[in-house]
Order: structure tokens, then sequence, then C-alpha cells
């Protein structure tokens, strides 16, 4: 092999390669991507039935409801909208009326939105940074919620229940 | 008193590394071995005030001193010794001295091991370790003091987050950040190699132990997250590709690749130029981790809004660092003497083509930890990118890696031989195709893929045997001979095969413990039970407990197997009153490498309780895999060839280096 074709041969196995992980990445990024939203974002948006995505926002109180074989019903507010969640499962420790909270699942046929997923990623406060976020942007922020952020530790400090 | 004296020690660091990040520099430049020397002695002084800094917090910590403000936040008087002393590192404060008392320490090693480096390359790699040491220092000492007093001192602290109140915060931090910061050396000999403008097989050699230190405690530090994860957070899981957990995968996978490629440039004075760019990336790669981390950009973009101080710090602390080496490499890198290029199908083929997956690898990860940050700062949408993203890019990528591993330790330095290397791993093959075989007919219906990936972590272990065997000359030769031959074997060689068989060990686990996990999750009352996975679980009772800083219920559970017992597990829920939180104590079952596991959810008003059993096959095999990649690292280090000491640079080469 001569130096030209070595250097042909390393640069072309480098570029397929390189190819190889763009093309994977782009091809994810299509499909494996959840988009966040909150039920007035959700409603505005108008989310068809079976897309997944995040909801985030505030249990209700009060809204919370224990059904058979570990069934939980609860709605999902943001101040503006509503949104009643259906889940099977073990909530997470964090998991608490009045505070906030995000699933991941889809709104089915009857508008119910199906968790599959249920998320206490938050901190001692709470509140889901991009739950705070959102209702922060809505205007419906109360400021007890808004004390220090939490210090993140060096590990995944997130608890969630599938 | 403590507090201020720690506090004093912290700023003299400061001065100390000012003055080592300049005079043995300058020294370097002008080619005076007294102001080279000077080097020496500030990496030791420094580490010397650091470390009486971080004991001060450290015993701040142990005697409650809730005039401070970081122990008012973060610990309790009730609070059990180790997690007071744990607890030190359990917080943004004091995790930072942490990280630069690691930075210190691996400095004040260089200095004193160093003894055999050549004086110019021992006074620009300390100085550009100052350089960052400086940089942190700054940083604590201007917007995260961990010594501030509160002027109306409190009778009892808040208490610490009660998820870190564990073992695990005992090593998995210090672990993780004894890998991150290790890379500093690999940076700052890379940045000293461009500044003086000269670099050889030597350079390689001297760095190498340094990059295999800080790998081997990167790798059993996500490990052991990755564990305390799965035990600690109660429903099983043991890797969330959390962006926080990316951060640490990002510099160990071009950690790998730096250790792959310094090999190369060590035997074989090739892929100069890359691995100087590698060790900069590596570095760089951590200080991202601990910029995400650290200035809570993750949770949102926005929150890195609220504490613009520390975030913008640390921002500038990223850009400094890795602009200012990545354009150095650019202005100088073209003035080191490249390599020669060799025969794509060889040793150092096979390594090229590990740096160009795992660098790929490590890019896809970067593009999912990234890409959420960047659109939203663009358009504001806000989008999660989780395991199935990773789990379409990144395995991809690592299943040819994994074809190719056994492959590269048989092919020869210069011109390597594929067909005889395969027909060298014809018994790996056929092992592994037996074992795809065999589960496939026992599984029959059940996932087509698992099979196959678990005979491509049997073809890696056996690879990685097949390497040795060929090496010893097994079943070629007399046994007492291959026997002889095996303890005389340079430990290296036993390194790479521990550790490309981790690899394999791991994979086994991971596929077993996803494929054919088990779950029973529903409502339990006191002597009701439940079957999984041919074991039968009753719960015996609940009983409620006083621990020191918490109330635990506890349900106990008795296990049998085919109507023989086997013990008792006890998982519970403990409820802290001063955060007024609770966390779940998972109780595990070790059956050879696979567990059983339950954890606990509410109670309802008719006493039942929610529980969550799992019975995970092979589980132990995902971080006992870890295990042996470290040993294989260690037995690597503890090599002859690394003690010994390097050669002498090549003196006659200089004089060819005209263009330097």
């Amino acid at each position: 092999m001569t130096r030209r074709q070595r250097r042909l041969t390393m640069i072309g196995g480098s570029l397929a390669v390189l190819a190889l992980a763009a093309a994977l990445v782009l091809n994810a990024l299509r499909d494996s991507i959840v988009f966040f939203s909150t039920p007035s974002m959700a409603a505005e948006k108008h989310i068809p039935a079976g897309k997944r995505f995040r909801l985030g926002g505030l249990v209700e109180n009060g809204s919370l409801q224990r059904g058979d074989n570990l069934a939980v019903s609860f709605t999902v507010s943001d101040g503006g909208a509503r949104l009643p969640v259906t889940y099977k499962g073990i909530l997470p420790d964090l998991f608490r009326e009045g505070q906030g909270v995000v699933a991941e699942g889809a709104i089915d046929a009857a508008g119910v939105f199906r968790a599959d997923t249920v998320l206490a990623k938050h901190d001692e406060t709470y509140m889901p940074k991009d739950v705070a976020d959102a209702l922060k942007k809505q205007g419906h922020w109360k400021d007890d919620y808004d004390k220090k952020p939490a210090m993140p530790a060096p590990q995944p400090s997130q608890g969630a229940s599938r | 008193m403590i507090a201020e004296a720690g506090h004093y020690a912290l700023v003299l660091a400061l001065a100390l590394a000012l003055i080592q990040s300049t005079v043995p520099i300058l020294g370097a430049r002008w080619r005076d071995g007294a102001l080279m020397n000077v080097a020496r002695s500030t990496a030791l002084a420094q580490l010397l005030f650091v470390a009486f800094s971080f004991a001060a917090l450290v015993s701040l910590h142990v005697a409650s001193d809730f005039s401070v403000v970081n122990v008012f936040e973060n610990s309790h008087s009730l609070k059990p010794l180790i997690y007071k002393v744990t607890g030190v590192w359990g917080n943004h404060e004091g995790s930072m001295l942490l990280w630069v008392s690691i930075l210190a320490l691996f400095g004040g090693l260089v200095a004193a091991f160093g003894n055999n480096l050549p004086l110019s390359l021992r006074a620009y790699v300390l100085g550009v370790q100052a350089w960052i040491a400086s940089a942190f220092y700054l940083f604590i000492l201007i917007t995260s003091n961990p010594f501030l007093r509160i002027a109306n001192p409190p009778i009892e602290g808040r208490d610490l987050n009660p998820v870190l109140q564990d073992i695990g915060l005992a090593v998995h931090p210090p672990m993780l950040y004894l890998g991150y910061v290790g890379f500093s050396i690999s940076f700052s000999f890379a940045v000293a190699a461009l500044l003086e403008g000269r670099i050889d097989a030597a350079w390689a050699r001297w760095v190498r132990p340094w990059t295999l230190m800080a790998w081997i405690f990167l790798t059993l530090g996500i490990a052991m997250g990755s564990y305390w994860a799965y035990y600690e957070l109660g429903w099983g899981g043991w890797w969330f590709w959390d962006p926080v957990e990316n951060a640490s995968l990002m510099p160990w996978l071009a950690g790998t690749a730096l250790l792959h490629s310094a090999v190369v440039m060590e035997k074989r004075d090739a892929l100069k130029v890359w691995t100087i760019l590698l060790a900069i990336l590596t570095f760089s790669l951590s200080l991202l981790g601990t910029f995400l981390v650290r200035s809570g950009v993750l949770t949102s973009v926005h929150a890195f809004a609220t504490d613009p101080t520390r975030g913008v710090f640390i921002l500038l602390i990223l850009c400094v660092f890795i602009g200012g080496s990545l354009s150095l490499y650019a202005w100088r890198a073209s003035a080191l003497k490249q390599g020669g290029l060799f025969a794509p199908v060889s040793r150092e083929g096979a390594l090229l083509l590990n740096n160009l997956f795992l660098t790929c690898a490590c890019a896809t990860v970067f593009t999912g930890t990234l890409y959420p940050l960047a659109l939203e700062v663009l358009t504001g949408d806000k989008i999660s990118v989780g395991a199935p993203f990773f789990n379409l890019t990144f395995a991809p990528l690592f299943v040819p890696l994994m074809v190719a591993m056994p492959f590269g330790p048989l092919l020869a330095w210069k011109r390597g031989d594929v067909v005889g290397a395969a027909q060298r791993l014809m018994a790996a093959g056929v092992a592994a195709l037996v074992a795809i075989a065999l589960l496939w007919a026992w599984t029959r219906g059940g996932a087509a893929l698992a099979p196959l990936a678990i005979g491509l972590g049997v073809f890696v272990i056996a690879g990685a045997l097949t390497d040795l065997a060929e090496r010893i000359g097994l079943f070629r030769v007399a046994l007492p001979l291959a026997l002889r031959r095996a303890r005389g074997l340079p430990r290296s060689n036993w390194g790479t095969a521990f550790a490309h068989a981790g690899i394999g060990v791991a994979l086994i686990g991971i596929v077993c413990e996803t494929t054919w996990n088990s779950e029973y999750i529903g409502t339990l009352k006191p002597s009701e039970g439940a079957q999984l996975a041919g074991y039968s679980l009753k719960l015996e009772n609940i009983t409620q407990r006083q621990g020191p800083n918490y109330r635990e219920q506890i349900a106990r559970f008795s296990v049998g197997l085919d109507g023989a017992p086997l013990g008792v597990m006890t998982p519970s829920k403990r409820s802290f009153t001063t955060r007024g939180s609770s966390t779940t104590e998972a109780a595990l079952l070790t059956r050879g490498f696979s567990q059983l596991y339950i954890s606990l959810g509410d109670t309802s008003a008719d006493g039942a309780i929610a529980v969550r059993i799992y019975h995970k096959p092979l589980v132990l095999l995902i971080w006992f895999g870890p295990v042996l990649m470290a040993f294989g690292g260690l037995l690597s280090l503890s090599d002859r060839r690394l003690r010994v000491g390097a050669p002498k640079p090549a003196r006659a080469a200089r004089g060819l280096q005209a263009a330097e």
C-alpha cells in the first residue's frame, strides 16, 4: 500500500464512522425526543391523542384518588388549564398534593392523560425546575416556592416511578 | 477561629498558586534552574495549605459549628458521625473545596514523584496546573466560600438531604473527582508539550500512568454512583442517561480513547498531535461536567440566570481553559514533529479505530446532553432527550467497537494480519455462537436481540482469554512452560485482558437485567404474600423504629425458593423530620450475581402497604465489569515498564527539529 493509499484509507474510514454517528444522531433526534408542556400549553397546541409528551404542573389539592391495585388519578393544573391524569403504580416519595409534578405519557381518546412515568425530579422545595419556569412565565408563581435553589449533588438526585 | 484559619489558608494557597503559575514558566523560558525549581516547593506547600483548609471544614462539620453557614445548611447535631464527615462534600461549596484539594494533591504528587521528568517539562506542567488551581481558588473565594459565618448562630442545623445520608456519598464523589481532576495532569502535560514545542515517545510514557490512574478512579466512581442510584432511589434503575451521569461518562469515553492513543504514541511515535488533542478534550469535558453540575444550568437555563455569579464564573473558567488550550493547539500543533503514517491493518490501526468509535460515541452523548440546552436558549422549547435517544445512537456505535476489540491485541504492530487474527479467534467465535444458540433455544420466542448481545459479550471475554492463551502458548507448549511464561508476561498484558473482559462482563449484566428483569407491583397486608420468578415472599409484619435523626417504618418479608426458606428482607421507609422528607431504603437479597429487590411505597388506610419487588438476574455483573476494568488498569499501572522510569528523551532527534 502506498503512502497515499494509506492516507486515503484512514481518512475514508474516519469519515465513514463520523457519517454513521451523525446519521444515528439525526435519526434519533427526529424520533426519540419528548417535548414538555403544561396543561394550558397542551390545550393551546392541540397535542393529538397518542403523542407522547411530558406534562408538568401542580397536583391540584384534593384531586388525588386511589383506586384498586395501585391505580391513581389526579389533576394537574397550571392555574390556567387543568388536565386529568391517570397512572398505575407507586408514586415517588416526594409526590404531594399542591406540589409540582412531571408526568410522561400521552392523552387518550377521552382526553385523559395516561402517564406511564411520574417523575419527582426536583429539590427540597418540591418544585421541578421545568414546572417552576413555566409557571413563572404564566404568572402563577407563589413566592414561597422560590427559596434558595438546591445544590445539585454530584449524583443523580431524582427519583421516578415507572 | 477554625473557619477563619481555613479561609486564610485558602487565600495563602491562592497566593502560592499565583507564584507557581508564573515563576517556573519564566524560569523554563530563561532556562533558569532555580526559578524552575520554585514549582516543586510551591506545589507541595499549596497541597499543605489546601489540606489544612479542607481539614478545617471537616472539623467544623464534625463539631457541628452552626455559626458557619455551610454547616448550618447541611448538617444536624444528631446526624451520625460518618455523614457529618461526608456531608462536607454533599453540598456545593464543600464539593468545590474537595475539587481543589484533589487538584492540589495531584500537583503535589507530580512535584514529589516527578524527579525523573526533565526540569523544564516539570516546571511547565506544574505551572499549567497552577493556572487551573488559581482559577478555582478564585471561584471558591469569590462565589462559594464555605467558611462564611452567620451573624446570629442558630441552635440547630437544617440537616443534609436525606438521599445523601448514605455510605455512597463517602465513596462516590471523591472517586469521581479523583478521576475528573486526575485528567488535569494529562491536560497540563499536553499544554506543556505545546508550550515547549517538543513531544516524543518519552512524553507519552510519563503521561500514561497519570491518565491510567485518573481513568481507574473515574471507572470506579461511575460504577459506584450507578450502584448507589440503584439501591437508593428505590425503583431499581441503574443508569438514567441523566445529564449529570452523562457529564461523567463523556470524560470517561474520551479518557479511554486517550489511554489507547497514548499507547500508539509510546510504542510507535505516531498519533502525537491527536493524543495532545485528546488530552485537552478529556479535561475540557471534565471541566464541562463540573460546569453542568455546579452551575444549575442543567435543571433549567433559567435557574442558571437566577444565580448568575457562580454560573458565569464557571462558564468563564470553561471558556478560558478550553478556548485557550484549543487556540494554543491550533497555533502550536503544526510545530510539533508529525509521527509516521502507518498501515490501516495493524495494532496501531486497530487502536485508531477504537479512538474513532469512542470519540464518536462521546460526541453523540455530548449532543444528547447539550442539544436540549441549546434548543431552549434558541427557541424556548423544552424537550427531554432520554434513554431512547442514547439507545439509538450510543449502542450502534459500541457494537462494532466491541466486535473489533478482541482483534486489536492479536494484531502485530506495523503490519497486522486480520485473517490470522480471525483464525486465532475461532475458538472465541465458536464459544459466542454456542452461547447464542443455547440462549435462543432456551428463551424461544423471547427477545431476539438479547442472545445476540450476550453472544457478543461472550466473544469479548473469550477474545480476551484467547489473547492471553496465545501469548503464553497455552495448548501449544507443555503446561509448566506455559505457566512459567504466564508469570513472566508483562502485567500490562494481563491488564488489557482484564479490562477488555470487564466490558464483556458488564454487557452481559446489562442485557440480562434489561431483558429478563421481572417485577411485582402491588399492595400487601401483613401475612399476605407474592410470587416472583420462582421466589415466594411473605410480608410478616410492619414495625416502627426511631433512628438517630429519622423515624423508620420497617416491613419484614420472609423469602423462600421452592418451599425452602431463604432468609428475611427488611425494606424500610425513613422520614426525616428536619427536612420533612422521606427516603426509601430498598432491601436486597443477593443470590450469586442475581438480586431480589424490594422497596416500599405508601401505606393505605386499611393497613396495606404498596410494594415493588424486582428479580434482577445477573444484575451485579453490571458493576462487576467496571471493577474488573479498574483491576486491569491497576495491573497495568503496576507494570515494571511504567515504574522503572522513562528512557531519556531522544536527544539526537532534537537536532532534526529545526522547525520548532
